[in-house]
């Protein structure tokens, strides 16, 4: 049996932040398990820039992003271990994982960081009738194809879903010299950020169709075809709007799912408004010991955001190693209310809490100038005003902790108020 | 000059190749696609049926019972999952209870043992899960699940070890009689042989029609399906059936031998043997009707769609005997409980040979073992370690979802009938198939299976000849090496 302090599953930029952090606030034997050939998770495909603008104050790309961790991460001495797959995980924290150096590992850890990250929504979960040929790709495998192994996977493309990854994979495609008929989104706006559409799909003169969703696929061996259709306001096709589309590929950008199987086996609870674990203020899980940061917990818009998130998470799980998390302590639970889809964390404990406490969100409808409530038992103790807000770009907001001192709060609510 | 040409490798062919291997025969399996189990055996609803359905004195009926208690041993023998769980047809009302008993009544005629009648109470015991308007069930406890592609694929492999050749993209576009047997012709070459079986599947008629005067007509009958994932497992223990109506048995859901929940089909008579596309009108039909029998299905928790094509035959039952050409045979319309009856049907076409041959020598080298497959996730902590040790390419875990090793992947691409595609692949030891439906390990089973088969990553198609992947190398040179050796190549 391997023994160490913390254990980080995923090197992907939530591991890396955690790991980085718990090492600065003392603890000394971390490990990294990361199941990929390099570290750095899905920002090595991401080659695009963007990333790093809130934590750095600069626009990096992915692999640049990443760098910076795995630099740190190297500096600070920290093990990790590439090529490596954790099968299985307990509630008293034991791991067992397996590489082609080390044959099967098991380890124990005093503290487990999860940060698998999540992976993409197929084609089968979302139904989309027609054949199955070849050509159907979820965006982020294409990116991966493209990006990493150096291979173009269509010439005319049709990408259904206009998250972040489907507009950036619209202009990669066009870059490589194929053609992007449409991007197809099934809601009225778009799940991706404004700068995504101005500068992958209006640069490029690639139409977004919004209330589009795709009804068949067609071709028998490779993909020919693709039927799309208007939907009305339930997001039924509109008989009588069907449309043909001639290509040979269909890219998937339909939303992306929290991978959890690991985080279940140790007894973890999920959210099924995050598909993530519920977690603390300290991002610690229902299992004492396991915490959980990234996009395991809940699916970001920024990496900034998840390294942020992760630096809690590292910071919190060294704490408990050294024994200063504070546990026994009276609830407050969080409640999304009117016009919110979800909030992390689910619970806090306000004596973990530093000067700030942190809510990160998402609202479920695109508003203007609407106002964000925060009531304590009801009661509103704060209010943001907001000129936008999207379902597709993470909201957080910070409270002075002095806003709760002294009081007996047991639940903490944000809604979204017209002006 | 072959003794036997056995044209398609489906379950039928494959069976009746396996069958033939025991003996002293010149045998060859044509298939027209680049992988065996390529049409209907990938795609239906892998119940060995316990066999009361299909009606006393018809081949399905007769088949099926014979068939079913022979799944222990050849899927022992050739290491395939197979598991029985028993199954129940439900009914809801007085008019169901008396189909209930008429079920009852055939399978007894038929010999099926270990059957009930229990009321709905009793069946929502055993199945917790079951809809509180059921009022009673029939319980056959011999009925069971196998993996139909994988029992396929063994029994192609076991074949040729013992002898028959395989030949793929074989499509068979005419057939002679000649004096000494037949002249079968492809695109690619013409063989001969003595006798020859037609296992074509949904092509049944079209082969059939090459020679024979009698012709017959095959309509594909379509079925789709749900396949849930892993987390659906529990849902149910058995495979539920509801009752049995003239276009078949109905929506059933069972669960699968790799512990997911399948639920359908429907049953639609189309035109095109190719049509294996789903429609929505068709997969609400199956998700409505599954959800009477069944209370809250996660069809939020569905991880793919599907459909295959039954071979309907006209007269409605199975097409087993030598036509009007001396020699040839045909296996056609083997629609359900063909999967059941497929080793009954094999031993029964060896019986006909070895009548119009005047017997048959037995092979004595004929070895019914096939070497055993690789599941590394279900080995204990001790074989894994030891696995690893031998081989390190078991240390690398290529599919997440199902926890396939880079080392099962190998060794499915290079055992005999291995895999040539990703879909082949996936079918032999299930990357693929979990619930990331191939997103992250697809570009490493592309680089695998280029590297093993030592073709360019272009090359490799996800299925058949033209289902390409990859297009083209990107602009960049990203790989200086590989541009390098190209250039050297030419």
């Amino acid at each position: 049996m391997l023994n160490y302090d913390i254990v980080v599953i995923g090197g992907g930029p939530a591991g890396l932040a955690a790991a980085i952090e718990a090492k600065k606030n003392g603890v000394k034997d971390i490990l990294v398990i990361e199941r990929d050939r390099e570290l750095g998770g899905i920002l090595q495909q991401c080659i695009h820039n963007g990333f790093g603008l809130h934590v750095f104050n600069e626009e990096l790309t992915g692999p640049e992003y990443a760098e910076k961790f795995i630099d740190e991460l190297k500096n600070q001495g920290i093990e990790y271990m590439l090529d490596t797959m954790v099968l299985d995980i307990t509630e008293d924290r034991k791991i067992s994982a397996i590489n082609t150096e080390n044959g099967l590992m098991n380890i124990h850890a005093k503290a487990l960081i999860l940060s698998m990250g999540c992976r993409e929504r197929t084609r089968g979960a979302i139904n989309i009738p027609g054949t199955r040929p070849a050509g159907v790709f979820s965006a982020g495998t294409a990116q991966r194809f493209i990006n990493m192994e150096g291979y173009m996977v269509g010439k005319k493309v049709v990408i259904l879903g206009s998250g972040d990854i489907g507009l950036i994979m619209a202009r990669r495609m066009t870059l490589e010299g194929a053609k992007v008929e449409a991007v197809a989104e099934l809601m009225p706006f778009s799940g991706g950020l404004t700068r995504n559409i101005v500068q992958c799909l209006d640069d490029y003169n690639i139409p977004l169709l919004l209330s589009h969703t795709i009804i068949e696929i067609k071709g028998k061996e490779r993909v020919e075809g693709v039927v799309i259709a208007k939907v009305d306001e339930n997001r039924k096709p509109i008989p009588g709007t069907e449309k043909h589309i001639e290509c040979d590929t269909l890219l998937l950008s339909v939303g992306l799912i929290p991978e959890n199987e690991l985080s279940l086996k140790a007894g973890v609870n999920i959210d099924p408004r995050t598909n993530g674990p519920i977690v603390n203020e300290s991002m610690e899980t229902k299992v004492k010991g396991i915490f959980a940061c990234g996009n395991v917990v809940h699916v970001h818009d920024l990496v900034d955001f998840v390294t942020k998130e992760s630096k809690k998470a590292g910071k919190s799980a060294s704490k408990y190693v050294l024994g200063e998390l504070v546990e026994k302590e009276e609830i407050i639970k969080t409640n999304a209310d009117e016009g919110i889809g979800y909030i992390v964390p689910q619970r806090i404990r306000m004596s973990n809490v530093d000067e700030k406490l942190e809510l990160f969100m998402r609202v479920k409808d695109v508003y203007k100038n609407v106002k964000l409530v925060i009531k304590a038992d009801g009661e509103v103790i704060k209010e943001f005003k907001r000129k936008h807000l999207a379902p597709g770009e993470m909201e957080i907001i910070s409270l002075n902790s002095s806003l709760l001192e002294g009081k007996q709060v047991s639940n903490i609510s944000v809604s979204v108020k017209g002006a | 000059m072959y003794d036997v040409a056995i044209i398609g490798a489906g379950i039928i062919g494959s069976f009746i190749s396996r069958e033939l291997s025991k003996y002293d025969l010149k045998t060859v399996l044509l298939e027209k696609d680049n992988d065996v189990s390529n049409g209907t055996t990938k795609a239906n609803s892998a119940i060995i049926h316990a066999g009361y359905d299909a009606l006393f004195k018809t081949n399905k009926g007769k088949f099926n019972a014979l068939g079913n208690p022979m799944f222990d041993k050849v899927c022992k023998e050739l290491d395939v999952p197979f598991k029985r769980i028993g199954s129940y047809v439900v009914a809801y009302n007085e008019k169901e209870i008396k189909t209930l008993k008429e079920l009852f009544k055939n399978g007894k005629k038929l010999g099926i043992p270990d059957m009930e009648i229990i009321n709905g109470d009793e069946l929502r015991k055993r199945e917790p899960n079951l809809s509180d308007e059921i009022v009673a069930g029939l319980y056959a406890k011999t009925a069971g699940i196998v993996g139909p592609f994988e029992l396929c694929i063994a029994l192609c492999e076991n074949a040729v070890e013992n002898g028959v050749e395989l030949l793929l993209n074989y499509e068979v576009n005419n057939i002679e009689k000649t004096k000494s047997g037949f002249k079968i012709t492809s695109n690619e070459k013409s063989i001969e042989a003595k006798y020859v079986i037609n296992c074509a599947g949904v092509y049944a008629d079209e082969i059939n029609n090459m020679v024979n005067k009698s012709k017959f007509k095959i309509t594909p009958r379509r079925g789709q399906y749900y396949l849930l994932d892993k987390s659906a497992n529990g849902l149910v223990n058995s495979v539920i059936f509801q009752c049995p109506n003239e276009m078949g048995k109905g929506v059933l859901v069972t669960p699968t031998v790799h512990g997911n929940i399948l639920v359908g089909p429907n049953s639609e008579d189309i035109m095109d043997k190719e049509g294996t596309q789903t429609t929505s009108n068709s997969l609400k039909f199956v998700k409505e009707s599954a959800s009477k029998s069944i209370k809250n299905i996660p069809f939020n928790e569905v991880i793919t769609t599907f459909s295959g094509l039954r071979a309907e035959p006209t007269g409605g039952d199975f097409i087993i005997e030598e036509s009007d050409t001396e020699g040839f045979i045909n296996v056609a319309g083997i629609k359900s409980p063909g999967l059941s009856a497929s080793p009954a049907i094999a031993e029964h076409v060896v019986e006909i040979i070895k009548e119009i041959n005047d017997g048959l020598k037995e092979n004595k080298d004929f070895n019914p073992i096939r070497k055993e497959m690789v599941r590394f996730s279900e080995l204990d902590d001790q074989k894994k370690a030891e696995l690893i040790k031998k081989d390190e390419r078991y240390g690398r875990i290529i599919c997440r979802c199902e926890n396939v090793t880079e080392g099962e992947i190998v060794d499915v691409i290079n055992r005999l009938v291995g895999a040539r595609t990703v879909d082949g692949v996936k079918r032999r030891t299930r990357p693929g198939m979990g619930r990331c439906q191939g997103g992250f390990c697809g570009p490493r089973v592309v680089e695998i299976l280029a590297r093993e088969l030592g073709k360019s990553v272009e090359e490799i198609v996800k299925s058949n000849k033209e289902s390409y992947i990859i297009t083209e190398e990107t602009k960049g040179d990203i790989d200086y090496d590989k541009k390098e050796k190209k250039l050297a190549l030419s």
